[in-house]
């Protein structure tokens, strides 16, 4: 990761992002696709738990909760 | 009760879901995304004709009803909700065994109109698997709210299947659906799906392993499916192809 690339974990609650990568292998990188994260989606962070983990995240139409750990290998630019 | 479902790879058959007091003659599974009206199809089709429990040895709910259509009986099985069929879950395996193992006549997949798009990955897994599909494009009522107009007949072409508009709490498109459901349960409606192509690299390699797969493996599993999972090194189909092989195997003596 390169230094000022945004991670899905890292991006503030209310702000967008543009996926523009993900860095996981095997099934971990398969889920994270079959929940809508390829390149060019873009996603809202909603809102984080009371505890900071998971945070809900508007992926192409729905909400999907997604722990720090999945969120933290999603590379995206922030939109703002 | 006997156990109507057994996990990864076993002896599933459609068998396993009927009544004792029903003859039926289509098994039909209904898959699709969270939330995309999959009950409520579900509902509106079997109305009180319904029975609920667990997958065995699952903490998954599960439910199967019984319609009756054009002088058929019709048992509907209502698989979980999910994004994928890659086995993430529990409830993506169940989903999975059931369309790869017990075979259904049909699988109808509901999506949800209003967020097509993201939809559509599972509907073209399940294309992956199998020609006997057909989709349920739901929420249409929401979507003519938002404004959106969906070409039908131009997304049935591309995926190659039937696909019918309904508004499931409201009943719309309801007998267009049970009539559909029929037509490719019989077989009358042979569907004519457009397989995803993948890079040249990928193919060649697909199309190697479903030549050694077509001596190994007879037991009708889309070998195009199987290469793409012992490629993506999915090991949990590998389990479950090999607990089935074995299963039948041991079964045939
Ligand atoms: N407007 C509208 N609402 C619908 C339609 N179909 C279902 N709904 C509503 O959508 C919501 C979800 O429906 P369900 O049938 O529970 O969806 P599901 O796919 O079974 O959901 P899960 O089992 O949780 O994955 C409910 O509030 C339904 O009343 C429809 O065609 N139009
Ligand atoms: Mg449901």
């Amino acid at each position: 990761m390169k230094e000022g690339d945004y991670t899905l974990a890292r991006l503030p609650i209310g702000s967008k992002g543009i996926v523009v990568g993900v860095e996981a292998t095997g099934s971990t990188r398969r889920r994270l696709l079959d929940l809508g994260l390829v390149p060019g989606t873009v996603v809202e962070a909603i809102r984080r738990s009371p505890l900071g983990d998971p945070t809900a995240f508007g992926i192409r139409g729905a909400i999907v909760a997604l722990r720090e750990e999945d969120g933290d290998v999603v590379l995206v630019r922030p939109l703002w | 009760m006997k156990p109507i479902y057994r996990p990864s790879g076993a002896l599933i058959t459609k068998a396993d879901f009927v009544p004792t007091h029903i003859t039926a003659d289509y098994v039909i599974g209904l898959a699709g995304n969270p939330n995309t009206g999959k009950s409520t199809v579900f509902n509106t089709l079997t109305g009180l004709n319904q029975h609920t429990g667990n997958w065995p040895g699952k903490t998954v709910s599960q439910a199967r009803g019984f319609y009756r259509h054009q002088g058929k009986n019709v048992i509907l099985v209502d698989l979980p909700g999910t994004y994928s069929l890659l086995a993430n879950s529990i409830e993506e395996e169940v989903a999975r065994d059931f369309i790869c193992f017990a075979k259904p006549h049909a699988t109808v997949v509901v999506v949800d109109a209003t967020c097509l798009e993201r939809n559509l990955n599972l509907v073209l897994q399940v294309l992956e698997i199998t020609p006997r599909t057909l989709v349920c494009l739901n929420l249409v009522d929401e979507a003519e709210r938002k404004g959106l107009h969906i070409d039908v007949g131009g997304l049935s072409d591309e995926l190659g299947i039937p696909v019918v508009p309904t508004a499931a709490r409201s009943g719309r498109g309801m007998t267009l659906l049970k009539d559909s459901i029929n037509n490719i349960a019989s077989g009358e409606h042979a569907t004519q799906p457009r397989p995803v192509r993948y890079l040249g690299s990928l193919e060649n390699a697909i199309g190697r392993l479903e030549t050694y797969l077509e001596q190994v493996y007879t037991n009708g599993l889309s070998k195009r499916w199987v290469a793409l999972r012992l490629l993506e090194g999915d090991s949990t189909i590998i389990q479950a192809i090999h607990n089935h092989s074995l299963a039948v195997t041991q079964q045939e003596g």
